[in-house]
C-alpha cells in the first residue's frame, strides 16, 4: 500500500471536508440564487435573468452533492448508514426539496403562463432554501450528540424523532448555514447581473453577510458556554481495524474547543470567516465581483472548517451511548478501499475542475433581459 | 424492531423509486447517441435540418432528463436512509463504484448537458459536437459504474468477510471491475436504452408522417432511428443477459426459476415455451417443450448440465446447515475476539455464513434452528417461479416484437418507401410504450430473481434494512409515490405538448405549428 492506514484515515477526513466545502461553494451558490429568486426578481423577465445565471451550471454543481453522498458511502460507510437512517425525515425533506430543482429549472419557462411560472419559482425557492437549513440543523446536532446506539452485530438503532432535531442551538446553526448560502448566492448574482438587479443582490449580500457572522459568533459563544464536548478517554490505536465499540468516550465542558487549544493555528479558520465576509461585500460593491465570489467561497471554507476542526476526530457523537460515537478512526472503510478511492479522487478531481471552469468561461458574462428575450425558446 | 412489515415496506419503496427512476434512464442513455449521430451529420454536411433535429429531439431529451436527475438523487441516498445495515455491511465494496460514478461520469454528463443546451452560439460547430459526445460518454459511463455495483450484488467477487469490523471488505478491486456479470449486464442494459431511444424517435416521427407534417424532418429522423434501433435490438437479444446466466450461482438460480426447470435434465436441456408452474408440488402442471434449446441458450454448449430447482435447493440446504456453525462462531467471536476455538470454527464455515443468516428470519438464536426452520429457509433460496417465468417471457416477446418492427423499418427505409406504408407507421406509433415495458419487466426479472438476498449468498434482504418504524415507512412511501406521480404527470404533459407541436417549437420559422411570442 502507498500510505499507512492512519494517514489514509486523516486524508479522507480532509477529502470529505473538501467535498462538503466544494458542494457548499458550487451547489451553494445555485441554492442561494434559488432562495433569493422570488424576492429579488420582481417580474418574469427579471426572474428569467436570475435563473439563467445558474441555468447552464446547476446540474453539474448538484453532482457535488451526489458525489459527496457516494464518497461518504465509500469512505465512511458506517456514518452513511447511521446518519442517513437516523436523520430519516430530515434527509427525506432534503431530497424532496431537491426534487423541485431539476423540474423547476427545466420546465418553468417552457410554458407561458403566469401561474405555472410562479409555482415553479416557489419550487426553486424550496429547493434552494430547505437543504442548507437542514444541513445546518444537522451540523448543530452533531455538537449536541445524536441518540443512536449499536448492538454487537453493529445494527444501529436511532431513538430520536425529527422534531427533537429542532433544538434552539441546532436552529441557530441552521440560520448560520442558510444565511451563508444566501450570502454566497447574492454575491454570485451580483457577479452575473447588472443594473437594478445587481443593486438588489448587493443589498441582500449586505444583509445576509451580517446575519451570517452574527449567528456564527452567537453559535460559537453558545458552544463555549453551554455545550459539553466529547473526548476519547481510552488508549487510541489509530491504525487499528475500525470498531466503533472499542473505545471509552466521556462528555466534558469545553471539549469542543480542545483542538483550538492544542493547535492554535486552527483559530485561523473562524478568523478567515470574519475577514472574508466583509471583504467579499466590499469587493462586490467596488465592482470586483469575481474576487468577491472567491472571498465569499473562502468564508464558506472558514465556517465549515471551524465546525470540522472543533469536532475532530468525531464525526457523529452518540448522546445515549458516547462510547459508540463514530470517529475518523473507527467508522472508515478498509485500507484498500480508501487507497483506491484516493487514487480515483486525485485522478478525476483536477479534470472535473478543468471542464467546470471551461463551462463557466464559455457561458461567462452578464445575463441580461435582452439575452432572455432573444433566446425566449431555448433559455430557461 | 425489524418486523416483516418493515422489510416488505422497505422493499416496496426501493422497487417503486427504482422503477420510476428507470422510466427515464433508458431514454436518456439511448437518445444521447441519437443526438450525437444527428449532430455529427450536421457538422459533416452543414445542413440546417440536422441541427434542427438535434435541437428539437434535444428539447424532448431535456424534459426527460430532468426527471431522470430528480429520481436519481433518491437512489444515491436511499441505501443509507432505508438500507442502513446493508450500507454498513457492504459499503466498503458497494460504495466505491457509486462514488467513482459521480467523479468519472456524472460530473461530466451534467456539466456538458448545460453547454449542450445553452452554448450553441458560443462554441464552434466542432466544439459543440465534442460537448455532445462527452455528454454521451458520461451518460454511458454512468451506467457502467452503476451496473458494476449491481453486478456485485448478483455475483459478489473480490471481497471477504471480516469478523473484527463485522462487514465485507474489498480484497480485489479488479475482480469487482471485471466481474463478468457486470459486463453482461452493462451491455444488455445500455442496449435496451438504445432501443428505447430509437423507438421514441421512430414512433414520434411516424406520427408526423401519418399526419403529413414536417415530412422531410420526420423522414430523416425515422431513417436514423430505424438503423440505430435495428443494431441495438440485435445487440439486446444476442448479447442478452443470458450470456451471463452460467456465471455464479445467483444467475443459475434465476435461470432455473425463469425456465421453471424443477429437475436437472441431461444436457442439452429442453426449453419450456409455455408452462403452468406448480410451486407446491415443484412441477409443471402443463408445459410445451422445445428440445435442446434451453441447454444451448443457457450454456452455449451441448454437453453442460443446467441444475434444476430441486438440486439447487438440496445444495442450499447443506450450506444453511454449515452456515449455522458460521453464525454461532461469529457470535462467540463478537463477544470474545480471542476465542481460538470459535475462530477455528468460523474459518471452517465462513463461506456459508450468508446461508446461516437466512435463518435469522425465523429465529434470533440460529444455533437452535429446527429442521422445519431450515426447510423454510431452503425454500426461500429460490424465488417464486410463476412471476419469474412469465415476466421473462413477456420481456422476450417485447424484444422480438421490436426486432420485427425495426427490421421492417430498416428494410423499407433502405428502399426509401416507408413513408407510403401507413401500416408500418401505425405499428411504430402503437409500439411507443413497448421498450419501457420491456425495461421494467427486465428489471423485475433481475432483481426479484435475486431474492431472498440483497447480496447473493452473503446478506439476506431481511437483515439489510434500517431499523425504522412502520409509520415512517408508510409516510415516506406515500410521499415518494405522490411526488413522483405528480412529477410524472407534469412530464408527460410537457412531453406530449412539445411532441405534438413538433420542430415548430424551436421558433425558427421553418416548420409547421410555429411557436408564438
Amino acid at each position: 500500500m502507498l500510505l499507512d492506514y492512519t494517514t489514509l484515515k486523516l486524508i479522507w477526513w480532509l477529502l470529505v471536508g473538501v467535498l462538503l466545502v466544494g458542494f457548499a461553494i458550487m451547489d451553494g451558490h445555485d441554492m442561494g440564487v434559488g432562495t433569493l429568486l422570488p424576492f429579488i426578481g420582481r417580474d418574469d423577465v427579471e426572474r428569467r435573468v436570475i435563473i439563467n445565471t445558474v441555468g447552464p451550471h446547476w446540474d453539474g454543481n448538484q453532482v457535488w452533492f451526489i458525489t459527496g453522498g457516494g464518497a461518504i458511502f465509500a469512505a465512511w460507510p458506517l456514518v452513511y448508514a447511521t446518519a442517513f437512517s437516523g436523520f430519516y425525515w430530515a434527509m427525506l425533506a432534503v431530497l424532496w426539496a431537491l426534487f423541485f430543482r431539476p423540474v423547476g429549472f427545466d420546465y418553468r419557462s417552457k410554458i407561458d403562463n403566469p401561474i405555472w411560472r410562479r409555482t415553479w419559482d416557489w419550487g426553486l425557492f424550496v429547493g434552494g432554501a430547505v437543504p442548507p437549513l437542514i444541513f445546518g440543523v444537522a451540523f448543530g446536532n452533531l455538537f449536541l450528540g445524536v441518540p443512536f446506539s449499536f448492538d454487537t452485530q453493529l445494527v444501529s438503532t436511532y431513538s430520536g424523532s425529527f422534531w427533537e432535531l429542532l433544538s434552539p442551538f441546532a436552529l441557530l446553526c441552521g440560520v448560520v448555514s442558510s444565511a451563508m448560502i444566501s450570502f454566497h448566492g447574492a454575491i454570485y448574482l451580483a457577479h452575473r447581473t447588472q443594473g437594478e438587479l445587481q443593486w438588489r443582490a448587493l443589498r441582500a449580500a449586505g444583509f445576509f453577510g451580517g446575519l451570517m457572522l452574527l449567528a456564527f459568533a452567537a453559535a460559537g459563544v453558545w458552544l463555549w458556554m453551554g455545550i459539553p464536548g466529547y473526548v476519547i478517554r481510552s488508549a487510541l490505536d489509530t491504525a487499528a481495524q475500525p470498531n466503533p465499540l472499542a473505545k471509552t468516550v466521556v462528555r466534558e465542558a469545553g471539549a469542543w474547543f480542545a483542538n483550538y487549544r492544542h493547535y492554535p493555528l486552527t483559530s485561523a479558520l473562524p478568523a478567515v470567516a470574519f475577514v472574508a465576509v466583509p471583504a467579499a461585500q466590499a469587493l462586490a460593491r467596488s465592482g470586483r465581483t469575481m474576487a468577491a465570489f472567491w472571498a465569499s467561497a473562502l468564508a464558506i471554507v472558514g465556517v465549515i472548517g471551524t465546525a470540522g476542526a472543533a469536532l475532530f476526530p468525531f464525526i457523529l457523537p452518540s448522546s445515549i451511548d458516547p462510547n459508540a460515537s463514530l470517529t475518523v478512526w473507527d467508522s472508515v472503510s478498509s485500507q484498500l478501499t480508501l487507497t483506491i478511492m484516493l487514487v480515483a479522487t486525485l485522478l478525476f478531481m483536477p479534470i472535473i475542475i478543468t471542464y467546470t471552469a471551461w463551462a463557466y468561461r464559455v457561458m461567462g458574462g452578464k445575463v441580461t433581459a435582452a439575452y432572455v428575450r432573444e433566446n425566449s425558446h431555448s433559455a430557461y | 424492531m425489524v418486523t416483516e412489515q418493515v422489510v416488505d415496506l422497505s422493499r416496496l419503496q426501493f422497487a417503486a423509486t427504482a422503477l420510476y427512476h428507470f422510466l427515464f434512464v433508458p431514454l436518456t442513455i439511448g437518445m444521447v447517441w441519437l443526438l450525437v449521430i444527428m449532430e455529427s451529420v450536421y457538422v459533416m454536411t452543414g445542413k440546417q435540418l440536422y441541427k434542427d433535429m438535434t435541437r428539437f429531439w434535444g428539447k424532448l431529451f431535456g424534459i426527460n432528463f430532468a426527471l431522470g436527475v430528480t429520481t436519481g438523487i433518491t437512489m444515491e441516498f436511499q441505501f443509507g436512509t432505508n438500507w442502513a445495515y446493508y450500507s454498513h455491511y457492504v459499503g466498503d465494496i458497494f460504495g466505491a463504484p457509486l462514488a467513482i460514478e459521480g467523479l468519472m461520469a456524472f460530473f461530466l454528463e451534467s456539466t456538458m448537458i448545460g453547454l449542450f443546451f445553452f452554448a450553441w452560439d458560443r462554441l464552434s460547430r466542432k466544439q459543440h459536437l465534442l460537448v455532445t459526445i462527452l455528454m454521451a460518454v458520461g451518460t454511458n459511463l454512468s451506467a457502467l459504474w452503476i451496473l458494476i455495483a449491481n453486478g456485485w450484488m448478483q455475483n459478489p467477487v473480490g471481497a471477504e468477510f471480516s469478523y473484527v469490523t463485522m462487514r465485507m471488505e474489498m480484497t480485489d478491486f479488479w475482480a469487482l471491475l471485471f466481474n463478468p456479470d457486470a459486463q453482461a449486464k452493462f451491455v444488455h442494459t445500455v442496449s435496451a436504452g438504445y432501443v428505447t431511444g430509437a423507438m421514441f424517435v421512430l414512433s414520434i416521427s411516424s406520427w408526423y408522417l401519418l399526419k403529413g407534417r414536417d415530412v422531410e424532418f420526420a423522414k430523416r429522423s425515422f431513417g436514423i432511428a430505424a438503423a440505430f434501433g435495428f443494431a441495438s435490438v440485435c445487440s439486446v437479444i444476442v448479447l442478452g443477459d443470458e450470456s451471463g446466466y452460467t456465471v455464479g450461482e445467483a444467475q443459475q438460480t434465476k435461470l432455473a426459476a425463469i425456465e421453471a426447470m424443477w429437475e436437472t435434465e441431461p444436457a442439452p436441456a429442453a426449453f419450456n415455451l409455455v408452462a403452468i408452474p406448480n410451486e407446491a408440488e415443484m412441477k409443471n402442471d402443463f408445459a410445451i417443450e422445445i428440445p435442446w434449446v434451453m441447454g444451448i441458450i443457457g450454456t452455449r454448449s451441448l454437453s453442460k448440465e443446467i441444475p434444476g430447482i430441486k438440486e439447487i435447493k438440496a445444495r442450499n440446504r447443506e450450506r444453511i446447515v454449515a452456515g449455522i456453525g458460521a453464525v454461532t462462531a461469529l457470535e462467540a467471536l463478537r463477544r470474545n475476539p480471542d476465542d481460538a476455538r470459535a475462530r477455528e470454527a468460523f474459518e471452517r464455515h465462513k463461506a456459508d455464513l450468508g446461508f446461516g443468516l437466512l435463518l435469522k428470519k425465523y429465529t434470533a438464536n440460529v444455533s437452535q434452528a429446527t429442521p422445519a426452520m431450515i426447510d423454510r429457509a431452503m425454500n426461500d433460496t429460490v424465488p417464486r417461479v410463476t412471476p419469474m417465468f412469465w415476466s421473462f417471457r413477456l420481456m422476450v416477446a417485447f424484444g422480438f416484437g421490436m426486432l420485427a418492427l425495426f427490421s421492417l423499418a430498416l428494410w423499407y427505409s433502405v428502399k426509401g418507401t416507408f413513408a407510403d406504408k401507413p401500416w408500418l407507421l401505425r405499428w411504430a406509433v402503437y409500439f411507443l410504450p413497448v421498450p419501457w415495458l420491456a425495461c421494467e419487466v427486465g428489471w423485475f426479472v433481475a432483481e426479484y430473481g435475486r431474492q431472498p438476498w440483497t447480496i447473493y449468498g452473503v446478506l439476506p434482504t431481511h437483515l439489510s434494512v434500517s431499523t425504522l418504524s412502520v409509520e415512517s415507512l408508510y409516510g415516506s412511501l406515500a410521499g415518494f409515490v405522490g411526488f413522483y406521480t405528480v412529477l410524472l404527470v407534469v412530464e408527460m404533459y410537457l412531453m406530449t405538448r412539445f411532441a405534438k407541436q413538433g420542430p415548430g417549437s424551436l421558433g425558427t420559422g421553418r416548420y409547421a405549428n410555429e411557436a408564438h411570442a
